[in-house]
């Protein structure tokens, strides 16, 4: 069957290597670390800069955490307001437990407008429900109208960044894109293309302009949702996002249960946190706050579906939970030694980077090699936790999940470490049995002469692969408990 | 129906994932809302960081402003204008050699496409970053007008300029209770897309002219 868009080349996320596999091939890509080294030093350069220009910056921080733990320990409450306060607005709220709900209710309602094509504003979750996709297998064409996201889509590839999904391509490789691309699909480049940024974003308006002005429907994320007034809020340079908020007739949003911020005014600190972190501008060039529908002006009909896809496992986790505070800036990848060298696609998730580490693994679960391998994609190095915009304490998450990394290993899968551990650990648990292998330990030691030796001599297979690396101190001469009643008695131990 | 299934299904899903945050926890903001962020000048501030997005801006007295508007038009080479029906008698002077569309409401995306500015008012702009907010209320016309032209000529009037985002929110809150649609200008539209090199210029209006009234 002829795509009506470009078909990615890449597989859907799930079906790469683990992090430890695919990251050579990332490291081996001159071509892309040199593109990601150029790209992320400019990025965290000026985000250091325009954080700097805010005397309260840290202030500013602890207040963005505080309103997303509002937000997050109220969710029910916040999100029955904002379904409450956008259905009196004219929107119709939509829930979708997972992801193929969430695109049989987007593709039905693009179906009900009878429309063979949608214009989209880069979307995050709409990455990671697969929509386009979706969308195609129903015979609508999905149009990205971000930029980088045309980039990526033209070039049959994935997005590798949160903010600039198309980071690992230079300029000439754009130009090569849209030469091969743009004609197949719509207005081609012109003629004389160079790689100048400046030309190449011309000959984008020019190719996207004729979808913007004959849509008829368009498809939106969401950077917040405000509980108190149902306002959605779209934060974007380009103003692409505008076109597809303002001329289509009909609007469908799909936007995480997370995205809720409690009140209008929080805004306030919320928009000064994102621009700052993440492109580096003291306020991106447009925001839109659309607040349900409005007579003669924009789409006359208004979608929210509202999406949880794994959020609430993430949600029930007391330490993990802090990930869904995150706004999406992408500081984290800006800043991170592990993401600048090896890039997104290696970590074989719609969300890269430390954010991904520690978000993925938590809404798709452990069952998962892809998913398992990536809370130990980090050095720990902690430069996330300090650009973090709202705080999210990003390594010792990271630390948490390998922690359940493990866990869920042994339970399925015991090893003789985790069997002798699990021993251990059940005679810690108990003050008696802890006496009797200390006083049994004691005896051994003596009976076979390793008291009073600094370490144990070489022992046999299997423990000596497990001492190959390891030293062992030879059992005491006397117990701690021994010694401690000698010392209560008085006499010299 | 099953949406309301999934609706009752996720809400249980979140209150059964909070079981251990104990009912009515509040969170306390260490934040003071709506404050003035300390500046040497409001109108300094603001006019430096319109320049610094690649914009341009004129200051002018409230006699000068029709004759500021049209010649920033000219300046930007604009031969046809849109402005909304109710844009203030005399915010355009001197331009009577040229098309004046006002809009009504009806024209179409690709009218509007036709045309090569727009003029418009604005509600409030914080000075810190350079944004100007438009609540699309009197004088700013619906959100199409001032988007599809590639040229934006925005008078905005000393009075309506705040320290900062804060002031900003605060005015605006009132716009979005009635319901309106808000709009943030932070300069032309531009990308960092390509190698994060900053192009003023993409499908937003390209040029920004404000006519600053003091």
């Amino acid at each position: 069957m002829t795509r009506l868009t470009p078909a990615p080349d890449l597989p859907a996320f799930l079906g790469m290597p683990p992090f430890p596999e695919a990251a050579p091939a990332g490291l081996a890509n001159a071509t892309q670390r040199a593109n990601l080294t150029h790209a992320t030093r400019t990025i965290r350069t000026k985000r250091a800069v325009r954080a700097s220009e805010v005397s309260n910056w840290d202030d500013l921080r602890t207040a963005g955490m505080q309103i997303r733990n509002r937000a997050l320990r109220n969710l029910d409450q916040y999100l029955v307001q904002a379904e409450q306060a956008m259905t009196e607005a004219g929107v119709t709220v939509h829930w979708a437990r997972d992801a193929d709900e969430a695109n049989r209710i987007v593709v039905d309602l693009v179906r009900a407008k009878q429309a063979d094509e949608v214009i989209k504003i880069k979307s995050m979750v709409t990455q990671e429900i697969d929509l386009n996709e979706a969308l195609e297998a129903a015979g609508v064409a999905a149009w990205e109208t971000d930029l980088a996201e045309l980039i990526v889509q033209l070039g049959h590839d994935r997005p590798s960044h949160i903010l600039v999904p198309a980071i690992h391509r230079n300029r000439t490789e754009v130009r090569d894109i849209f030469r091969a691309e743009m004609g197949q699909w719509g207005r081609p480049a012109p003629d004389d293309l160079t790689d100048d940024p400046a030309v190449l974003a011309e000959a984008a308006r020019l190719h996207l302009r004729e979808k913007f002005l004959r849509a008829k429907v368009a498809i939106s994320g969401g950077n917040f949702i405000v509980a108190e007034t149902g306002t959605l809020v779209i934060v974007e340079s380009e103003g692409n996002g505008r076109m597809c908020l303002t001329l289509p007739e009909t609007l469908i949003s799909v936007v995480g249960i997370e995205k809720i911020v409690p009140t209008f005014a929080d805004l306030e600190v919320m928009l000064r946190l994102l621009p700052r972190s993440s492109t580096g501008e003291r306020m991106n060039p447009y925001t839109s706050f659309i607040t349900g529908v409005t007579s003669g002006d924009g789409p006359q009909e208004r979608h929210v579906v509202l999406l949880d896809n794994g959020r609430t496992n993430v949600l029930a986790d007391e330490v993990g939970r802090a990930a869904l505070r995150c706004i999406r800036c992408s500081a984290c990848l800006n800043v991170c030694p592990v993401y600048e060298r090896v890039g997104g696609h290696a970590y074989g998730s719609v969300y890269p980077g430390p954010i991904g580490a520690i978000l993925t693994p938590q809404l798709r679960g452990l069952d998962s090699p892809v998913d398992r391998a990536l809370p130990f994609a980090s050095s720990l190095c902690g430069a996330c936790n300090d650009v973090c915009p709202v705080r999210i304490p990003i390594s010792d998450i990271l630390v948490h999940l390998r922690g359940k990394v493990v866990e869920h290993k042994t339970a399925t899968h015991p090893t003789p470490e985790s069997i002798a551990f699990a021993a251990v650990a059940s005679t810690m648990a108990s003050s008696r049995r802890l006496g009797l292998v200390q006083r049994g330990s004691e005896l051994v030691g003596r009976a076979l002469g390793l008291v009073g030796r600094r370490r144990l001599p070489r022992l046999p297979w299997p423990a000596s692969l497990w001492l190959r690396d390891r030293d062992l101190a030879a059992p005491a001469k006397q117990t701690f408990r021994d010694w401690w009643r000698q010392r209560e008695r008085g006499e010299r131990p | 129906m099953s949406g309301s299934r999934a609706r009752d299904e996720i809400l249980a899903r979140v209150r059964r994932s909070l079981g251990d945050v104990p009912a009515g926890d509040e969170v306390v903001v260490d934040w003071t809302y709506a404050q003035p962020t300390p500046l040497h000048s409001v109108l300094d501030t603001f006019e430096e960081n319109i320049l610094d997005y690649g914009a341009s801006l004129s200051r002018v007295s409230p006699d000068d402003v029709g004759r500021a508007v049209a010649a920033a038009l000219r300046g930007m080479g604009a031969g046809s204008v849109v402005i909304p029906a109710d844009l203030p008698a005399g915010w355009l002077q001197g331009w009577d050699d040229l098309p004046v569309v006002v809009d009504s409401g009806d024209l179409s995306a690709r009218d509007l496409d036709a045309i090569d500015a727009v003029v418009t008012g604005s509600l409030v702009s914080g000075a810190e970053t350079g944004t100007i907010c438009l609540d699309h209320g009197a004088g700013q016309g619906r959100r199409a007008i001032s988007l599809v032209p590639d040229r934006h000529v925005c008078v905005v009037t000393a009075r309506s300029v705040v320290s900062d985002i804060p002031e900003a929110v605060a005015v605006l809150e009132a716009s979005v209770r009635q319901g309106r649609p808000v709009t943030w200008i932070s300069g032309g539209s531009a990308t960092s897309d390509i190698e994060l090199s900053r192009v003023e210029g993409v499908h937003g209006p390209r040029q920004l002219h404000v006519v600053l009234v003091v």
